[in-house]
């Protein structure tokens, strides 16, 4: 499979990358490590007459270990996040989603931004992002803005990045809840994307939940933190009862996707299944 | 519009002009006529294609040609030294790590990236390693066998 004709285009650092966007308009996409656009391009989903490679920009790769936070450059590789000492002390969750990506080739190659600037609702990004209460760092030619996690995943390959924008970094709080917590996906055979994933961060004092976040991807057209599961913890010793009251209604409130892997009671189900395995883990 | 490339393969350095749109798999079977690569599936999961970039292994279906300007690319074809087998390619030899044959450059250089960061991986580790390659033919048993062999001859 081969794309349509385009124009490639290699600025030197991200101000020349956003005049290029706005250059170029709507007929322009962003190239990163091109594991979620090319497959896109070859299948001829999209057609864009502009393709802008910011892969060689060094400003947007690397992890910085800050006082209360993380910053991953959007330009990371999933294989450098997973293997940083930093993500897998701060936020094992993020790590282990890392690991979990396709395979050793595509976790090579494949950048954090570019896979959630795609927003596939099967990719294992979303889910441990909002779990961790991430902020997503934008630039534009106005200067930079943060996106709240929560308000970034609009829908169906949706996201709040605008036109002429650029995901440069993404931003995990260092919180209890982040130091403990997990992912786990049933990962489709082929492609390891998520039929349906999981990811749990939980704060504990005395024995009781004092923050839960959980999140869902795979489940929905869009991914989403599951706050029935959430309600049903905080407050609560985390222990098997807590649990399976807590996820015995999970993805309860969204609307659950259904095609040939797993119908959508199917799904439904191993929400919970693999809520239940996220949280007894912590 | 072409683009000007200048990559290195297998250590002999290639000027080419080539359309935005090719996949580096297509330039390195169809330009410079390195067929041993192979186009499997044509959609990252098979890994038949797969490749080193700048020492990486990279499935070379999902990546551009002009993606790879000013980089270091291995193919199979790099792998054997003056007519001397890479240990990989022994190993498959010796364990009859193949039956048709179509996954196995893919297969050899994963299995050097996996070896290139785990000298003495574990059979688990292997399998894990070789999770983004996939052979229709041989169950993956003797393609375990191949890589403890080259694992062993490396050390």
């Amino acid at each position: 499979m081969i794309p349509s004709k385009l124009a490639y285009h290699r600025p030197n650092n991200v101000n020349e990358a956003i005049q290029m966007l706005q250059n170029y308009g709507d007929d322009c996409k962003i190239l990163a490590g091109g594991h979620s656009l090319i497959p896109v391009l070859k299948q001829r989903l999209n057609d864009p007459e502009h393709l802008v490679d910011i892969s060689g920009l060094t400003e947007l790769k690397g992890i910085r270990d800050n006082e209360k936070s993380i910053t991953i450059g959007a330009g990371t590789t999933h294989a450098e996040i997973a293997n940083s000492t930093a993500v897998q002390q701060h936020a094992p969750m993020i790590a282990q989603a890392a690991a979990s990506i396709g395979d050793v080739q595509v976790r090579n190659f494949g950048t954090i931004g570019g896979s959630i600037a795609h927003a596939d609702p099967a990719a294992d990004w979303p889910a441990v992002l909002l779990a961790a209460d991430a902020n997503v760092v934008i630039k534009n030619t106005g200067g930079t803005r943060e996106v709240d996690i929560d308000q970034f995943f609009l829908g169906l390959f949706t996201t709040a990045v605008q036109e002429g924008e650029i995901i440069t970094a993404i931003r995990i709080p260092k919180t209890a809840f982040n130091r403990n917590s997990t992912y786990v996906k049933f990962p489709h055979p082929a492609s390891r994307f998520a039929v349906v994933g999981c990811a749990a961060a939980v704060a504990k004092e005395g024995g009781n939940v004092t923050a839960a976040r959980v999140a869902f991807n795979g489940v929905s057209s869009k991914p989403f933190r599951d706050m029935g599961i959430e309600k049903g913890l905080k407050g609560n010793a985390l222990n098997a009862d807590t649990i399976a009251a807590a996820t015995k209604n999970a993805a309860a409130e969204v609307s659950v996707m259904s095609d040939h892997f797993a119908s959508e009671k199917y799904r439904r189900h191993l929400a919970g299944v693999y809520a239940r395995r996220a949280l007894g883990a912590l | 519009m072409k683009v000007q490339i200048s990559v290195t393969v297998n250590g002999t350095n290639y000027q080419r002009e080539v359309e935005p749109r090719m996949l580096l798999v297509h330039f390195l079977r169809e330009e410079l006529s390195l067929t041993g690569t192979h186009v499997g599936c044509d959609t990252s999961s098979c890994g038949a294609c797969t490749v080193h970039l700048d020492g990486k292994a990279l499935k070379s279906c999902t990546m551009l040609a002009v993606q790879a300007n000013g980089k270091s690319i291995t193919t199979i074809e790099g792998m054997a030294t003056n007519g001397q087998l890479h240990p990989l390619q022994e190993g498959f030899h010796q364990e009859h790590g193949l039956q048709c044959g179509f996954c196995t450059p893919g297969m050899i250089m994963t299995a050097a990236d996996l070896l290139a960061n785990n000298s003495d991986p574990s059979e688990q580790e292997i399998r894990e390693g070789l999770e983004g390659n996939f052979c229709r033919c041989t169950g993956y048993h003797n393609i375990v066998k191949s890589v403890q062999h080259a694992a062993k001859k490396m050390v």
